[in-house]
């Protein structure tokens, strides 16, 4: 078994801590660890590091590499199910699923995410209003506990299931999974975009049409102000029904280009990012009915620039995600108008209706609204702003996403997840020692094991 | 653990009844410290100042530890480590005597004394705290130092002498600890008006415990290596340090 001592930290590079690095070839290798590993030092998994803050590094403690974990099983033509090790890639899958006329059931705004961090934070993508989050694609799940192996299904164990999706990896380690596919009959996406001169606009069109589509999402200016607060552009579409290209070179091999070194600190500020706002604003056409598009385009427009992340600087970013339900949606504005009046400097931000939320207690989607904005660090006043917002969400029964979080207020944790008791009774039940942790447990104690 | 904004939970306190110690975890609490550990020699002081957190929903414990003899400073990490339990994001070092020059210039004893509490003792804490936040993969060092220990001067050279020591013994623990997910972060600040100085005549450019949080809580953030308070003083002495010995001794405070 591999090992080595490095310095890591999540996508948003703002907390870099030094861990061992484990990288297991076999589920009795990984068995074995979990058994050898003292419980005051942790253990987490990690897989591509996309998550922004904290939650698959360990301070001083073992990470969990599983690299090795990457068989893909055949299709089954009867119900489209495949099973996957937990260190695939989304885009390994659909360069593997895509020829055969499959797409996977969910995909967030990048491809570079593993099957097992997409279980372990229960992702969401466009059409979630229409097929829920990741987890209710999935059939059954190979956990490896600190009590030991076992295979999860909805039936077999519905709490340590639902605790698993969206969980944070504070169940066991996850080393392969079950999940069902959407057949396609083309890799093309049809798509309408509109633009829209405010948010208000942008809303309305949302809860208007979005029951049309199966893909839908927002992107939405922050840094305007006004008449034209949080004008933006959305973008809704399904597969095309018919394929005019050749099924094989559905996908780019790579990124197209790459940031090859970490930006000086400021390139991102106010007068470049509005900049690039209006310019992005000003792009996009006024409306734009059944477009054709390819799927890296329209839902993977993040994989086009490797190492995006270095253009934030030395400092990093933190992206602030979270999710409000209909009666709450005033919330969104907010958000944005505080921002904007705070002068932070803000990118597009994304947002997004969310259908019904899955039973998982650490799940993030709920019914209504979400927001995503990625925020330099930097300017002395975001932690107080971002804080304030925290307290505006959890006061109308929102939630920030964990995957995202990297300075959430620990003190709301139990109001924004009220399931919060019931996933740290099934986190005890299969680790009773409590090995299972990560700096984002640390940090919020999801596990409860600091006696406040 | 601390956030990406580098706001830390958890926090050892060397010097448990410093002023400006407690003003900087005064400022840390309005952010996310809640587990502090107040390390100092009066029982009774630092009882108080465990009390005032206490009334803020922070959890302090106080560990006993005399500054003045060297042999306890390992006995001291070793209890403030333990007594918080979990992780430490930050030390802060705030262990110091000014002493009184006048009494001190033929008192082989009391010299002795200043360097063990303002060199020896900080030094040797540090080298406990540095093997135990390695251990743990992260940590921020707070040293406060003091423009006095950039260059010596008559009216308190025992003090700036032995803050020198502490200031480059900080300069390459610093540089020992680049990649290991442990930062530090040193301190200078000019004159400044506590209960320390209260007997002294304020010298130019004099600050106060609550902005020298300022500057450390800022300097924390944007992970600044050396910060100084108030921030001018970084380019007064650049100019003071090379002034001709004549003109030196001629400059007031």
């Amino acid at each position: 078994m591999a090992e080595s001592t490095e310095l890591l930290s999540g996508w948003g590079r703002t907390m870099a801590v030094r861990s061992h690095r484990v990288t297991p070839r076999t589920t009795e290798e990984l068995t074995e660890l979990l058994a050898e590993r003292a419980p005051n030092h942790g253990v987490i998994a990690r897989g591509l590091g996309r998550s922004y803050g904290d939650p698959a590094q360990v301070a001083g403690g073992t990470v969990v590499d599983l690299s090795a974990f990457t068989t893909i099983s055949a299709i089954d033509a009867r119900t489209h199910a495949v099973t996957v090790g937990a260190g695939v890639s989304i885009d390994t899958l659909l360069h593997h699923i895509l020829p055969l006329g499959y797409f996977v059931p969910v995909t967030p705004g990048t491809r570079q995410v593993t099957i097992g961090g997409a279980i372990a934070a229960d992702i969401h993508g466009k059409n979630h209003h229409v097929d829920g989050s990741f987890a209710n694609h999935v059939v059954s799940m190979d956990l490896v506990t600190p009590i030991g192996p076992m295979t999860v299904t909805r039936a077999s164990d519905p709490d340590l299931f639902w605790a698993t999706a969206g969980g944070m990896g504070l169940t066991g380690i996850l080393t392969a999974a079950t999940i069902t596919l959407l057949p396609i009959s083309s890799t093309l996406v049809s798509v309408d975009t509109t633009r829209h001169r405010n948010l208000d606009e942008v809303m309305a069109a949302m809860v208007d049409g979005d029951h049309r589509y199966r893909y839908s999402v927002a992107w939405v200016d922050c840094m305007t102000s006004g008449a034209t607060m949080g004008r933006g552009v959305l973008t809704r579409g399904d597969h095309a029904p018919s394929d005019a290209g050749s099924r094989a070179n559905a996908l780019p091999a790579g990124a197209a280009v790459a940031v090859p070194f970490n930006a000086p600190p400021g390139l991102l500020n106010r007068l470049s990012i509005t900049a690039f706002n209006e310019a992005w604003y000003r792009k996009a056409p006024k409306e734009r009915l059944g477009g054709i598009e390819s799927i890296s385009t329209f839902f993977h427009p993040l994989d086009g620039v490797a190492n995006w992340n270095r253009l934030y600087g030395p400092r990093g970013f933190v992206q602030y995600q979270f999710a409000v339900p209909d009666a709450a949606s005033a919330t969104v504005a907010t958000a944005i108008e505080r921002l904007a009046a705070s002068k932070v400097p803000s990118f597009l931000a994304v947002l997004k209706r969310f259908g019904e939320g899955d039973p998982g207690p650490l799940s993030f989607p709920t019914a209504g609204w979400t927001l995503a904005l990625d925020l330099p660090v930097g300017p002395p006043a975001l932690p107080a702003v971002l804080d304030d917002l925290d307290d505006l969400v959890a006061g109308v029964g929102g939630r920030i996403y964990l995957a995202k979080d990297a300075r959430c207020n620990p003190a709301h944790l139990e109001t924004m997840y009220p399931a919060l008791s019931a996933f740290r009774s099934v986190a005890d039940r299969v680790d009773p020692e409590r090995l299972l942790t990560s700096d984002l447990d640390r940090r919020l104690n999801l596990r409860g094991s600091r006696h406040a | 653990m601390r956030d990406a904004f580098g706001q830390p939970q958890t926090a050892i306190l060397f010097g448990g009844t410093s002023a400006i110690g407690l003003a900087i975890v005064d400022r840390l609490v309005d952010a996310r410290l809640r587990h502090v550990v107040l390390v100092g020699r009066n029982a009774t002081a630092l009882e108080d100042a465990a009390a005032a957190l206490h009334s803020r929903s922070v959890t302090a414990t106080v560990v006993l530890a005399d500054a003045a003899d060297g042999a306890t400073a390992r006995g001291a990490v070793d209890q403030a480590f333990a007594a918080l339990g979990t992780p430490c994001d930050l030390v802060i070092m705030a262990v110091g005597l000014l002493g009184d020059q006048s009494k001190d210039d033929d008192d082989p004893d009391r010299t002795a004394t200043m360097f063990t509490v303002n060199t020896a003792w900080p030094a040797a804490v540090l080298a406990g705290c540095r093997a135990a936040l390695v251990a743990q993969g992260t940590g921020q060092i707070v040293v406060l130092s003091s423009v006095a220990a950039l260059r010596t001067r008559r009216a308190n050279y025992t003090y700036g002498a032995g803050k020198q020591g502490l200031d480059g013994f900080t300069l390459g623990l610093a540089e020992s600890l680049r990649g290991t997910g442990v930062t530090v972060h040193l301190i200078r600040p000019g004159f400044v008006t506590t209960k320390m100085t209260e007997h002294l005549k304020a010298a130019p450019f004099s600050t106060t415990a609550p902005a020298v949080a300022d500057v450390t809580v800022a300097a924390i953030a944007k992970g600044a290596p050396v910060a100084y308070a108030p921030g001018i003083l970084r380019y007064v002495f650049l100019v003071l340090r090379h002034l001709p010995s004549a003109l030196w001794r001629k400059i007031p405070g």
